[in-house]
């Protein structure tokens, strides 16, 4: 067992623990506290991928701007919404079907699928990552133009966000 | 113009007379008696041009009889061949175009004067009655009623023109068809002008009463014709009338061996009956006497010289088959001629001896004296029979219209008297008319002698020489008495009564204010009196009382009519027996009539009654037949119509079949509706509705408009494609 | 030494939680939660194929950052929305928005 299976092992837990305190949790703070615990576990999978520029962008992203934004979210619908009674509703028990039949699915596929047990290959260190990553975002050649439309959408939804919640007085 | 061309035009005027009239002419009365008149004369005329060219042209009638005036049109194709009809003159029709185109034109001159024209318009005169008179006031103010014209006038000669029409096309004709087609014209018109006063009763059922009884004559007739073309193919005179085809006829027995009769004699027999019915004949003499209902004119019109004598001329015309087959002796067919006709005869003059109306006493002399015609044909007396009828035409005319003159003269009496109650036509109320109507009395004395058969100057007496001489001559006995016994009948009536009109005194007061008759009407009677003492002579036997007087018989002639029928006439030499019997029973009835009835006066009884006693009253009341027929023959077919095929089988059977039809499709269609059509059909309908609302109403609940609802179903459809793509690829792939 | 497919399975599992907090969560802001787990799973997909496959190719990372950007702003109007209908009819449950409906 290598430290990083180990790693590994304890971050996917964290993962998959918090992550099912979200979907379950009456309290809806908690659960926005439980998503951030979620994504930061999630950050540390990115490390241990080797994509650490990622993993920062994950929290910086993720945890510092749109689990905030939850946070507010909970804040201001939370006058109907009080933490009692079941947060489930009625449909669970085929949603919770639906998710186990997918998820065993999935694994099935996963585990029989030959590519699934290869190591993973070497790395080139001739570049670093994060110059290659911007390189890559900027070149014609490549994706600088998902990276425009991407800006763009961010715009947009930004925009968007904006008017649709304009409170019209 | 060639003879045949004339002969097809004769018919012609009267009938465009008819349509000139009854279309556009009604109502100016002057303009249709016109075109009436001027339509008979002009036939008049084509008759005689045409009697002159048939007599007189080359070879006489002899030739004529070989060659007759003959042309036809091929009308209705049957079969291979075509049924041709068209004109023939022989010398039988030549004679019968004679007196038919002479009779008709002295009639029609007769009614212009009958129908009062020239008189002014009745008071109260109604279309359909005779006319009542109208008040005139002269220059002195004072009033006086005389004769108006009649109100149907313009009428009355468009059907007397029918009528015309309908004899020159049966005398004129060449078949049996066409001749039937005038035959059942002139019934129509009879019917027509009998009723020609149609508000009265009496007028109406007599109108009919001669149609139904003619009717039935008429069924037979067609019967006959109908035999006679199925068994020879055709109804044209040079067919039937052809040695061969008489052959033929002669010696096959009738059909289903009938009576033990041939073939010629059944058809003789039918046709026969035809003539029963049209010249009144016993049975079916019921009709005449009822027909003196119309006008006098058309009483001479049907009675005398047409209608009744087409029954004759068609009875004469089919001789041959009359005769086929009897080499000497009578047919069958003959027989019955012979013993109908002379029994007619004899039966008709007894009831004339005690009927009082002056139109009843000729009505029963002319079944009488056609019952002479049908009983000399009977005994092959051919030309004997065609003779009397021509000289019957003429001398029936003169008396009926002379009768006619007499009404008249009574009416004048009536109107100027106001006794509307009185019978005009009533003998007993007559006398002394002989110096108030002149001309009427002696030309009605001119044709009583003629009917009685006065000797030599008139022309009854040598056509019924004929006939008896020519019973004699062929022994048959019983003819010749019983028609001798009727010839002194006849002139015994005949002198009763013209004793009772003219002699003695005036009997009522009307009979004193009569007086003759305008010109329209004397003229005529005067032209037909030069017939009834001429006409009798072109028929005075070549060896007359023994003597040698070459050829002065003419009407001979007609005979060789039959040439083309290969049919050998006895010829008769005189004998002095049958001329004393005629002359004895002519004088012996007219003496005895004039005896009797000297001094008749007003209120005796007749002479006749106190002889016969309770007889009288019988022949009175003509046997009693019509009251037999009424309570036998008319009742049970009023029954028969009324009851039997009326309410029995019309509404019973056919109705109530009707009815019970619509019941059962009503119910049916009840039924069909109830079982099948509200539950099958339109439930079904209905059902197939309610399925598809059903699967609507099951599914939309999947539409709930929660996002999450919907996408558990999107996720559960995936993962069931997923498996069974997994299934198909993985598994059944391998 | 970890293979691939544990990284997958446990992206999986992310993603299953994810889905069923979408599918059974009634609080909408809690539905947007879950979405934002799976959007994670697939992020933790794309770049474990990326170091697994071919580290050489930057287009792994590359569509991780689309991914990125592309949750960020639905979570943001998203949110918005569910702000704009709290605002106008205070619901919270995504039950209750039901008006397209039959």
């Amino acid at each position: 067992m290598t430290p990083v299976q180990v790693l590994f092992i304890i971050s996917s837990l964290a993962l998959l623990g918090l992550g099912f305190m979200v979907v379950t949790t009456r309290n809806l703070v908690r659960a926005a506290l439980y998503l951030i615990g979620t994504l930061f576990s999630v950050a540390v999978v990115f490390v241990l991928l080797e994509a650490s520029f990622l993993a920062v962008v994950q929290v910086v992203v993720y945890i510092g701007a749109i689990a905030i934004l939850f946070i507010f979210a909970v804040m201001l619908t939370r006058r109907v919404m009080q933490d009692t009674g079941s947060q489930t509703n009625s449909n669970w028990p085929w949603a919770a079907l639906v998710a186990l039949l997918l998820f065993g699915g999935l694994t099935y596929i996963l585990t029989s699928w030959s590519g699934s047990s290869a190591e993973a290959p070497a790395l080139s260190s001739q570049s670093d990552m994060v110059t290659e990553l911007g390189k890559a975002l900027v070149n014609p050649d490549a994706y600088i133009l998902p990276f425009e439309v991407a800006s763009i959408l961010l715009l947009a939804a930004l925009i968007g966000a904006v008017v649709v919640a304009w409170d019209r007085d | 113009m060639t003879t045949e061309s004339l002969i097809w035009l004769l018919p012609l005027p009267p009938l465009l007379s008819f349509f000139l009239i009854i279309l556009f002419t009604n109502r100016n009365r002057a303009l249709s008696h016109t075109i009436g008149v001027g339509a008979a004369a002009l036939a008049w005329l084509g008759s005689m041009i045409v009697f002159l060219r048939a007599a007189f042209g080359e070879g006489g009638f002899h030739h004529l009889g070989e060659h007759p005036f003959h042309s036809a049109i091929a009308w209705l194709p049957v079969g291979e061949t075509t049924f041709n009809i068209g004109i023939q003159i022989d010398p039988l029709s030549a004679a019968t175009l004679f007196f038919v185109g002479w009779t008709i034109f002295m009639i029609f001159l007769y009614s212009v004067g009958y129908q009062n024209f020239g008189q002014p318009e009745g008071d109260h005169d109604k279309k359909g009655l005779p006319p009542h008179g109208a008040t005139v006031t002269d220059e002195h103010g004072h009033k006086h009623t005389v004769l108006s014209i009649e109100p149907n006038y313009s009428r009355f000669f468009a059907f007397l023109s029918l009528f015309a029409f309908g004899m020159y096309v049966l005398v004129v004709s060449d078949n049996l068809l066409t001749l039937f087609v005038g035959w059942e014209i002139m019934g129509l018109c009879s019917y027509l002008l009998i009723g020609f006063w149609f508000a009265k009763p009496s007028a109406r059922a007599a109108a009919i009463k001669a149609f139904m009884t003619t009717r039935i004559g008429d069924v037979f007739m067609l019967l006959g014709l109908a035999y006679l073309y199925s068994q020879t193919g055709s109804l044209s005179y040079r067919v039937i009338f052809s040695p061969e085809v008489l052959e033929h006829l002669a010696h096959d027995p009738a059909v289903g061996g009938f009576l033990g009769l041939t073939t010629a004699s059944l058809i003789g027999i039918l046709f026969f009956m035809g003539t029963i019915g049209k010249s009144a004949q016993f049975p079916l003499h019921v009709w005449l006497p009822d027909a003196m209902e119309g006008p006098t004119p058309v009483s001479a019109m049907i009675h005398a010289a047409t209608m009744v004598s087409a029954g004759v001329y068609m009875v004469i015309r089919i001789f041959p088959i009359l005769s086929a087959g009897a080499e000497h002796g009578l047919t069958p067919a003959m027989s019955t001629l012979a013993v109908i006709g002379s029994f007619s005869a004899l039966f008709a003059a007894t009831i004339a001896i005690a009927q009082n109306d002056i139109k009843r006493v000729l009505a029963y002399s002319t079944i009488s004296q056609l019952g002479y015609m049908i009983a000399a044909l009977g005994i092959g007396a051919y030309v004997a029979a065609a003779f009397h009828l021509i000289t019957h035409a003429f001398f029936k005319a003169l008396l009926f219209l002379g009768s006619g003159s007499i009404i008249h003269g009574m009416e004048h009496g009536i109107l100027h008297t106001g006794d509307h109650h009185m019978d005009p036509q009533d003998m007993m109320n007559m006398g002394g008319l002989r110096r108030s109507m002149p001309i009427t009395f002696w030309t009605f004395l001119i044709g009583g002698l003629a009917l009685s058969g006065f000797p030599f100057v008139t022309a009854g007496f040598w056509s019924k020489d004929e006939i008896f001489a020519d019973a004699f001559a062929n022994g048959h006995y019983t003819v010749l008495i019983v028609l001798a016994l009727t010839a002194f009948l006849t002139a015994f009536y005949t002198m009763r009564q013209i004793m009772l009109a003219f002699a003695g005194e005036p009997r009522t007061k009307e009979a004193e204010h009569a007086h003759e008759t305008p010109w329209t009407m004397t003229v005529p009677l005067m032209i037909l009196a030069v017939f009834a003492i001429a006409a009798g002579w072109v028929g005075i036997p070549n060896d007359f009382l023994g003597l040698n007087l070459g050829e002065i018989n003419w009407i001979h002639g007609v005979s060789y009519t039959l040439v083309l029928s290969e049919f050998e006439l006895e010829g008769i030499t005189f004998s002095f027996i049958p001329l004393t019997i005629s002359l004895a029973v002519a004088l012996g009835g007219l003496v005895v009539g004039g005896v009797m009835y000297r001094d008749f006066k007003a209120g005796q009884t007749d002479p006749v009654k106190k002889m016969l006693g309770g007889f009288h009253a019988v022949l009175q009341n003509k046997y009693y037949f019509d009251e037999f027929y009424h309570a036998t023959f008319v009742r049970f077919s009023q029954w028969v119509s009324e009851t039997f095929s009326f309410q029995w089988i019309d509404r019973g059977i056919i109705d109530g079949f009707l009815h019970t039809l619509a019941r059962v499709a009503f119910f049916l269609g009840g039924v069909f509706r109830d079982r099948f059509e509200l539950p099958v059909i339109s439930g079904g309908a209905d059902w197939v509705a309610s399925v598809f609302q059903w699967f609507g109403q099951t599914f939309r609940t999947i539409q709930s408009g929660r996002v999450q609802q919907y996408m558990i179903l999107v996720l559960v459809n995936v993962i069931a494609f997923g498996f069974l793509f997994y299934y198909l690829v993985e598994v059944v792939g391998r | 030494m970890v293979p691939l497919s544990w990284y997958l399975i446990v992206a999986a599992g992310l993603f299953c939680l994810g889905l069923y907090g979408v599918l059974s969560r009634k609080n909408m802001v809690a539905i947007l939660m879950s979405v934002e787990l799976m959007l994670n799973a697939i992020n933790i997909n794309l770049i474990a194929f990326w170091r697994y496959q071919d580290p050489a190719r930057i287009v792994g990372q590359a569509f991780a950052i689309m991914v990125f950007a592309v949750s960020a702003a639905e979570v943001a109007v998203g949110l918005a929305l569910v702000i704009s209908l709290y605002r106008r009819r205070k619901i919270v449950i995504a039950e209750n928005v039901d008006l397209m409906k039959w």
